[in-house]
Parts: C-alpha cells; structure tokens; sequence
C-alpha cells in the first residue's frame, strides 16, 4: 500500500506543478495577485508530496519490501541498515527521486524566502521552477517508475554494488544533488529576469545566495566523491577524467564562473548578459550531466543501468530547457543594454578573465568528454580521451587564472593599478619564490610551479585581508574593529581562495611528491617507504555482515618504535560475487600512509602496495574551506536581507 | 550583428543536441573492426607474441590506469575460471610493475599477459580505448571486437556466440 501511495503522491505533484508553470506566469503578465500567489502554496505542495514519496519510497528499502522491484534489484536483506536506507538513491530510479525531492525543496525555499522578490518576478521564477519540475515528474513517473511492483516477490534481494556501500559514497550523492538541483534555481531566475526584460543589481544580488549555496553543495559533493575514490577504488588516485566526473566539474566551472561574473553584476551592472548566460549553462551542464550518465551514451563505471527510450526524455527535457532558455536569451538579452564601461586593468577585468579562463576550460573538459561520442556521430572510430588529454590541455589553461587570482581582489573597480597591486603583494611573491626554490631544491620544475601557485594564492588571500583591516598601519584596535565589520562575503571570499591555494598545494605534493611500493611478502617481511619500516605480520580471515574479509596486520614502525597499525582488507561479497579492497590509511595530515592488499600466493606471498602521499588531504581539506567560505559569504547581511546595506553614521539622519 | 552574437548559444547548444541525439542511436559498445574476419595481426611485445595466441580465445586489452577494466574483471575472472575460456591480456600503455599490480590485487585471469609498454601492440591491434576485447576462433581469426567494458549481456550476446559456444 505505501509504495501506491508514494507513487499517487508523485502524480499530485505532477499535476500541482503544471498548474504551478502555467498559471502565475499568465497572472504575472496580466497582474492577477491570487494567482501569482497561487505559486507560492504550490510549490510547498510539491514538496510536501515528493517528501510523502521518497518516505514511501524509503520504507520499503528499509522493511526490505522485495515487491518494489527497485527494492528487490538493489537492496538485501542482509545489508546494514545505513545502506539499505542510501541505497535509496543508489540506482537510477531511487535517484531520480532524491533529485526530485530536492528540486521542489528548493521551489518550496524561494517560495518561502522569497518574500522580498517582485511579485511577479517571484511568480514566473516559480513557474519556470514548476516547468523543470513538470519535466522531471513525468520523466520518473513514465520512465523510471521507483515504485513499480514485481509479482511474484523475489525471496531476497539481488544486492547493492559492494563499492557503493560505504559511508562516503552513501552521502555524496544528496551533497552532489544539492548542487546541481540548486542551480535550477540560478536558472529559473535568469529565464524570468529575461521575460521580464530587466537583469538589474538586485538581480544579480538574488541569484548570488542561491547559486552560492548550490556551488557549496557541489564542492562538498565533488570532495567527496574524490575522497571516496582515494580510498574505495585503492589506488591511491584521486581524481580520473572520468565521464561521470567530468559530469560534475563541468557545473562547477560554471557556477564558479556564474559566482565571481554576478559581483561585477551587482556592484557595477557589468557583465548582465554574460551573467545571465552564465546562469543558463550552469544548470544546463548540470542536466547534460544527467543526460551522460542516465542515458548510455557512454560507458562508464559510475553510470547507471541505462536505457535509450530514457535518453531521448531527458535530451527532450535538455532541449526544452536549455534550448527554450537559449531562445529566449537570444531575442531578449541585446535589448539588455550595455553595462558600464571599465578598463581591462580593473576588478571587472579580472573578473571577466576569471570567467574566459573557467569558460574556456569548462569547454575543454565538454569536449574531453563528448570527443568519443563525436567520432561515434561521425563513424570515425571510437576513442577514448583519457588522463593525458586533460592534464595537458586544462593545467596549463587553469594556470594564468591562478596567477591572476591573488590580483583580481586587489584592484580597484573600473580603473585598477597592477604596479600597485604586485606591489603590495611582494610578501606572497617573497612566499611564491621560497615555495618554488624548496622544490627546486628537490629537482622537481612541476613541484615549483604549484607549490609557488598556492603559497602566492594563499599569502595573496591573507594580503588582501590584511590589506583591508590595515594590519601594521593602524593600532591593533582600530584593526579588530574593522575586522569585527568586515562583511562577511570579504571573509567568505578570502577564505575560499585560501582553500584553493590548500587544494592546489595537495595536487601539486601528491603529484610530484608521491613513493609508491609494490611487493610481495609473507608474514614477517619488511619493507621501507619514505622513512618509515613497515613489517607484514600476517593476515586473518574475518566475517562482515554481507561480506568475508581477509584482514592484513601491517605495523608501522619509525626509527624503530612502532608508530600505527594498518589494517587493509580484501572482501568478497557473496550476493554480489564481487570482490573489493579496503585500503589503510594513517594519515598526519601532512601526509599518508596508504597500503592496499592483493591475493595471497602460496609461494610468493601476499602482494602489497604501499603508497606515501604527502599532502594528498589537503585536497579535501582545501575543498571544505572552500565550501566554508561559501557559507560564511551566505551568511552575509547584505545577501540575506537581499537589501544593499548602507552603513550610516547617524541612523536618526537616515 | 550583435544580435547574432546573442544567437551564438543557441546555435552551439542546437548542433551539441543534434551530435547527443545521433550518439543515443548507437552502442558505444559495438564498433566495427577491420581486423573483423582476418587473421590476428603480427605482434610481439614482451611477454605475448601472435603465435602465442591459440583460438578460441579472448585476447583482452587492459591497464592498471583504467577505471572500466576494474568493473570487467569480475566478468573476466568468472569465464577463465568458471567456463574454461582461455583470455590473453595485453597491458596496453602501462608499466609492467602497475600491470602485475594490478593483477595481484584482482587475481588474474589471463592464460598469458603481453605488456606493451609503449602501446606498439595497441597499433596493430587498432586499440582506440581501453579496455576492448577480441575474441578469436577456432581457426585464430578476429570473430568479433568488443569495446568498452564487457557486460554479462554482451559476453551471453556477443562474446559466447562468437566463441563457438
């Protein structure tokens, strides 16, 4: 019975989000309050009922209902109930549900924080919310039911991919939908900002809170997702051009675009209809990622069963959207006007370079991503486009945008001085030039270009804020009553470059400076890694609740005296008939220990791979105070209200 | 004239949709070999040379580098133990000590296993990505190429057919 009624309650809010897309638009255009307010309870409604949906939905994987189908070809019995409860959404149709659930929970917050919207603006962002909704709705309910019955019921369940269930995986989805569903709310912004004809400062002021948000989410997704394949996949990667990563980068270069060209926006008008466009394609990417990986036009480990008669709804659904939106923005955007004027040298420019630079290598990563299905659309032969065709085409692109990064926020808005600017930034330079000659030092060129790069980001970080509280120039006082008003988008905005010069430093260590050891030994047997002794004591067979493992005992000793004990395992899951590895890590957060093992040969030994990845948590580190500095910006007064803030003096003349 | 900056977009997204549409036609899986119907191709490369090979059989490109060849494995591991099909490996661009990696953590399939370090054997083979899969018959001809990682339904659709079984 529940699973009929979750699936009756995804009707209702199929047919309240129809109602939502039409109705408010025609009473915005013709000034019919009830209904544009009519969209407002609509879209908590939708909410409502997808939430009664995904409730349903969740029971039957968490009483193991194996008359859902979807139940009984992802879940098990046997399985922990954390994993019986994220397997939820660890398959197409389950998915498809969360994204939905989070999709009308982002119509229901304009609706709810939207109150200091226009009217009619908050009522056509709602309806072009609704029109997204509609989509996805009838996509799940006529393609990809998650509550379709089987008859007879299976006795038990057919099992979860032993690779997903894991604490890592189990909340990177919801993170990664957050992200990418938040950005429908950039675009259903930009779709009414184009209806209604006018992109002005308080527009861009609106949209920056929601797609901050969403990039927040999208980070912190992303971050996971690599974490996972660090140490799930137990190789010591952590990041592999994968179509179904691409899928998710290729989004977050474009909120970041969106993020840095909506300031421009709101405090200078500048950039309005390249904003707009960013805000499109932002959430475009996003269902093109959608398209990649539910469709199955290419192969990937991450993608999910696929279906054609799929692919050609949710490309319908690319086209309607992205196409309609595209349209629209054509025939509307030139009667935008023109922003004003600024000089290249000025924080506008960086800005716009900041976007060229993340634009252009969003559409390189697009194009490392569709290249194998051009061919295929050609008939000239499959390829696929890996690791090295990324690394030489989209390093080097990223390259100057970081040089220009501890700049940008230096300069002055329509007129800058970069004299000025370096100038004042020769502590980060003086930090740049040691961080490359203890590389060099090293004999690795690679090494001091990054390690430079990040020490000149992160110092730059610091410089600017130490600029804008005048540390050393005024007494420490009056430097803490500053920094106590400092907004908070100033904090928020340091703190997420600093995070980039983080992660930037753990790719550039991890790359350059990683020791990896492959060999085989049986108990007793030692060997040496970058400075530690690492003695294999011998394994033993242990039981899991859906798996059995054979559990290494590897003591790490330094300078002689036992420092940890690393416990990689090699489990077989018998419902899956697959095997995977755990691999140890000790990690001192400057760097870790990280051993996996292989298969046990009666006269060799046991094959163990042992890798000293220095500074490889900085990535995730660096990745989470971006995501911080995306919150504290949030968190900003002046974005909150959705008011410009003036701070006066005398209140009482106000 | 700038309008039709402003249509820029739309007519880049409208050929991008067209290339996804065409693209949802095809397999990504299915490609023609020319090798199809000929002869295995002349190779050596250390460890596997062509007269090695001995119908039928698979012959299997793969690298430690590459995250689809983890998901075949198992599929792999289950036909050369389960069903007695004899699989050559070729470790296509990638470093022999990788390669045996990689094998001693997943357990190996493979009768024998080439390393073709500097993916001169790939040429030969018209290997366009990895993994692929050839599968040769009694005889020692190219039967069949399959692209990408192997599913249970292609090796029962494809693989096992070709195969003679």
């Amino acid at each position: 019975m529940t699973a009929e009624l979750g699936h009756f309650a995804l009707a209702l809010a199929l047919g309240l989000a129809l109602l939502q897309a039409a109705l408010p638009l025609y009473g915005a255009s013709r000034g019919r309050p009830a209904l544009m307010d009519l969209a407002r309870h609509t879209a908590l409604g939708q909410f409502v009922l997808t939430a009664i949906a995904f409730a349903a939905l969740a029971r039957a994987y968490v009483v193991s209902d194996f008359s859902v189908a979807a139940v009984a070809q992802n879940s098990h019995s046997l399985k922990p109930l954390l994993y019986r409860l994220t397997g939820v959404w660890g398959n197409h149709e389950g998915s498809l549900l969360l994204w939905l659930l989070i999709l009308t929970l982002f119509g229901a917050m304009v609706a709810v924080f939207g109150g200091s919207l226009r009217k009619t603006f908050q009522a056509r962002v709602l309806a072009v919310q609704a029109m997204i909704g509609a989509g996805f709705l009838a996509f799940t309910l006529f393609t990809s039911n998650p509550f379709q019955r089987v008859w007879p019921p299976p006795l038990d369940g057919a099992g979860l991919n032993p690779l997903l269930q894991d604490p890592g995986l189990a909340f990177h989805p919801p993170l990664l939908y957050f992200g990418y569903v938040g950005l429908s709310v950039a675009f259903s912004f930009a779709v009414a900002a184009l209806i209604e004809g006018k992109v002005d400062r308080a527009w861009a002021r609106w949209v920056r809170p929601w797609t901050l948000a969403a990039w927040a989410g999208l980070t912190a997704g992303i971050a996971l997702g690599s974490w996972w394949a660090y140490y799930e996949l137990g190789w010591g990667g952590f990041w592999f051009w994968d179509p179904v990563e691409n899928a998710s980068f290729m989004p977050w270069l474009a909120a970041t675009a969106l993020l840095h060209s909506a300031i421009a926006a709101e405090r200078r008008e500048a950039l309005r209809s390249w904003t707009v466009l960013l805000a499109i394609l932002a959430f475009s990417l996003s269902l093109l990622g959608a398209f990649l990986v539910r469709s199955g036009v290419l192969t990937s480990v991450h993608a999910f069963a696929t279906d054609p008669e799929r692919g050609v709804f949710i490309l319908l659904l690319l086209g309607i959207a992205t196409g309609g939106a595209l349209a629209l923005y054509a025939w509307r955007a030139p009667t935008l006007g023109k922003g004003a004027p600024f000089r290249p040298v000025s924080r506008e420019g960086a800005l716009l370079l900041n976007n060229l630079v993340l634009v252009t290598a969003c559409a390189t990563v697009l194009l490392g991503t569709l290249y194998p299905l051009f061919l295929d659309a050609l008939d000239a032969g499959k390829v696929s486009v890996g690791p090295p065709y990324f690394t030489a085409t989209f390093v080097p692109l990223v390259a100057p945008a970081l040089v220009a990064m501890a700049i940008g926020p230096m300069l002055a808005w329509k007129r800058g001085d970069v004299a000025g600017a370096l100038g004042r930034l020769w502590l980060a330079a003086l930090g740049a030039a040691l961080a490359a000659g203890a590389a060099f030092a090293y004999g690795e060129t690679l090494a001091a270009l990054g390690l430079a790069a990040a020490a000149w980001i992160g110092l730059g970080a610091l410089v600017e804020w130490g600029e804008r509280l005048r540390v050393g120039r005024t007494p420490a006082g009056e430097v803490w009553r500053r920094a106590r008003s400092m907004p908070r988008a100033a904090w928020g905005g340091g703190l997420a470059h600093l995070g980039v010069a983080v992660v930037v430093a753990g790719i550039t260590a991890s790359q350059c400076f990683q020791s990896e050891l492959i060999l085989a030994m049986k108990p007793g047997d030692s060997a040496r890694i970058a400075g530690y002794t690492i003695r294999y004591d011998g394994s033993a067979r242990v039981e899991g609740p859906n798996y059995r493992a054979d559990r290494a005992t590897l003591s790490v000793l330094r300078d002689g005296a036992p420092a940890a004990v690393l416990a990689p395992e090699r489990r077989f899951y018998p419902v899956e008939r697959q095997h995977t590895t755990e691999a140890a890590i000790r990690t001192t957060v400057l760097a870790d220990l990280y051993a996996v093992i292989g298969e046990e040969d009666p006269q060799a030994g046991r094959t163990v791979r042992l890798y000293h990845n220095p500074l490889v948590p900085w990535i995730w580190i660096g990745a989470i105070v971006m995501a911080l500095g995306a919150l504290i910006s949030l968190s900003d007064r002046r974005l909150r209200l959705a008011v410009p803030v003036r701070r006066r003096r005398h209140p009482a003349t106000a | 004239m700038r309008r039709l900056l402003f249509l820029a977009p739309l007519a880049v997204f409208a050929a991008l949709a067209a290339w996804l549409y065409v693209g949802l036609g095809g397999d990504p899986a299915r490609i023609p070999s020319p090798l199809v119907g000929r002869p295995a191709p002349a190779f050596a490369v250390d460890g596997l040379a062509t007269a090695d090979l001995e119908g039928p059989a698979l012959v299997n490109i793969f690298a430690s580098w590459c995250v689809p060849c983890r998901a075949e494995h198992p599929l792999l591991t289950h036909l050369a133990e389960e069903q007695g099909v004899a699989i050559y490996g070729i470790a296509y661009k990638d470093r022999p000590e990788a390669a045996n990696a990689f094998l001693a953590e997943l357990g190996n399939p493979y009768r024998k296993v080439g390393y073709d370090e500097d993916g001169g054997a790939g040429v030969e083979w018209g290997v366009t990505g990895v993994p692929e899969t050839f599968v040769l018959d009694a005889g020692g001809m190219v039967a069949f190429k399959h692209t990408g990682p192997l599913t249970p339904d292609a090796v029962r659709r494809d693989l096992l057919p070709a195969l003679g079984r």
